[in-house]
């Protein structure tokens, strides 16, 4: 067999495009789904740890540190085989969604607290002297600012968080990463994994590119 | 809000002391402004004119002592945003809110502070961008704006609150000589407005023109409070303040040294 037969095996790679792009469609639902937890998760942290009572404060930044700290696919594999001893059933995905987003909210909200940081102070002095709530302030003033600092950062543990999903075959989820292996097996023939390494691309190439500019944008804007 | 007696005065601060951790920035402060009085706050740098103002809608803490802003006590809890919104700032460095229009820099405090509707505050707020003529630049962020032009949207948008006092802190120090002139005849204008006001200031000859009251500030204490006609006219009483005068009028460029006092006649 030759070189092309072996890892880009049209005939494979037709009957396998089926189950990849349904491998697909579930990568970017758990990768989605993550994705705004972590973020809505990563947003209550970081207030939380910036301006919640102390127990809170302790609580969040302990939060922080553990989740930045464990492994992902410990962490994973703890969801989903370990807590059914306590009780708790995850289904696969969204076991795969608790692990995710418990990592990445933790990494969310480091990234958000150095936006909120980089606000001059000057912006809260003068929508507390306008007698804005705090609420208020946050929402409209401070956040705005602080987000679109953050959104290169941001973008890459998005990034992150879509490659990260790959690890959510080992919990038997049929994302992409699972349905190229189970045709990888089923045809004996690696081009279904091939393929699978493409679609990923496909969609993660263009989001590195975006961070990219955004970054080298922001950089100029801020030398001007 | 007008829940005082008429005998009292609008702001009462009484036995102010502040700190920074062991350095004492403000001893003994007493001051009772009557409403309607418009105050220059003058003094070297460092003597702690910012920290007063700032302690006023309490951007600073203060560790003793007593503010009361038309009979309401300023201190954290539920009526300090009733106060601040009471209290209108003018910051040094204009902080205006950079992501929006000047339009909505200034709608946006009556929307939210006051709760009136988008429509109602955009009308008000572009009244007022005619009156310290910005009219055409209501839908520019403050980036496509000069110095100047964002000061004068920034008193636009204490304006939008309707306060019953203003403070600014050194309005024009973060200009461009050429832009001082403007936002001088906006504020110069408001001031005819009879709203109280408390500016800190290093134009002499402004602080001369628009006050009635001025406060001469040194190491952290109220030194002099005069009427201006006495301070600049026949010359501070202090020699602390005769001194500070003298070496604000020497770096001025047009200032004789014999004559010290005659470049404030304007
Ligand atoms: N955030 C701060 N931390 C410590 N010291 C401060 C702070 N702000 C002001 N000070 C000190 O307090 C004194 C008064 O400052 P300030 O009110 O800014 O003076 P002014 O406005 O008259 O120039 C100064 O000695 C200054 O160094
Ligand atoms: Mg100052």
């Amino acid at each position: 067999m030759g070189l092309m037969e072996t890892f880009f095996n049209l005939d494979v790679l037709h009957s396998s495009a089926l189950a990849l792009l349904e491998g697909l469609k579930l990568t970017i639902t758990l990768g989605l789904t993550s994705l705004v937890t972590s973020f809505a998760a990563g947003l209550i942290l970081v207030l939380g740890r910036l301006y919640g009572p102390m127990p809170i404060r302790v609580i969040a930044i302990a939060f922080i540190d553990i989740f930045r700290a464990i492994p992902l696919l410990v962490l994973l594999v703890l969801v989903y085989y370990a807590l059914p001893f306590v009780g708790i059933n995850f289904s696969p995905f969204w076991a795969a969604v608790t692990a995710l987003s418990l990592v990445a909210s933790a990494y969310a909200a480091e990234c958000f607290r150095a936006g909120i940081e980089a606000v001059a102070i000057g912006q809260f002095e003068a929508a507390k002297a306008l007698g804005f709530s705090w609420t208020d302030m946050m929402k409209d003033v401070v956040l705005p600012q602080a987000l679109r600092l953050v959104i290169p950062p941001s973008t890459g543990i998005g990034i992150s968080l879509i490659k990260d999903t790959a690890l959510a075959s080992v919990v038997a989820m049929p994302d992409l990463l699972k349905q190229a292996l189970q045709a990888q097996a089923f045809y004996a023939n690696p081009s279904p994994l091939i393929g699978a390494a493409l679609l990923y691309l496909i969609i993660l190439l263009p989001l590195v590119r975006i961070v990219s500019s955004i970054e080298e944008r922001q950089k100029r804007a801020a030398g001007r | 809000m007008t829940h005082q007696k008429a005998t009292q005065p609008f702001i009462k601060i009484t036995d102010l002391q502040k700190f920074y951790g062991q350095f004492q920035a403000l001893h003994d402060i007493n001051l009772a402004v009557e409403k309607g009085q418009i105050l220059a706050l003058i003094g070297p740098s460092g003597s702690g004119k910012s920290t007063l103002v700032r302690c006023i809608n309490l951007l600073e803490q203060f560790q003793a002592g007593t503010i009361e802003v038309d009979g309401i006590e300023v201190k954290e809890g539920r009526n300090l945003n009733k106060v601040r919104a009471e209290v209108g700032m003018v910051f040094q460095q204009f902080n205006l809110f950079p992501h929006m229009t000047a339009l909505k820099n200034v709608a946006i405090a009556p929307v939210r502070v006051r709760g009136i509707s988008w429509e109602e505050a955009e009308k008000k707020a572009l009244a007022l961008l005619e009156r310290v003529g910005l009219s055409q630049h209501a839908h520019k962020r403050p980036s496509q704006l000069s110095g100047g032009q964002q000061q004068r949207v920034a008193i636009a948008r204490a304006l939008a609150m309707e306060p019953e006092v203003l403070l600014f802190d050194e309005p024009t120090s973060a200009l461009d000589p050429e832009m001082v002139g403007e936002v001088l005849d906006v504020i110069q204008k408001v001031a005819e407005t009879g709203v109280t006001m408390l500016i800190v200031t290093h134009e002499m000859s402004f602080a001369r023109r628009v006050s009635n009251r001025v406060i001469f500030m040194e190491q952290g204490r109220i030194i002099e409070d005069t009427p201006p006609e006495e301070f600049f006219g026949c010359g501070p009483k202090t020699d602390r303040a005769q001194l500070f005068i003298r070496s604000v009028l020497q770096g001025h460029p047009d200032a004789g040294l014999t004559a010290p006092l005659q470049v404030l006649e304007d």
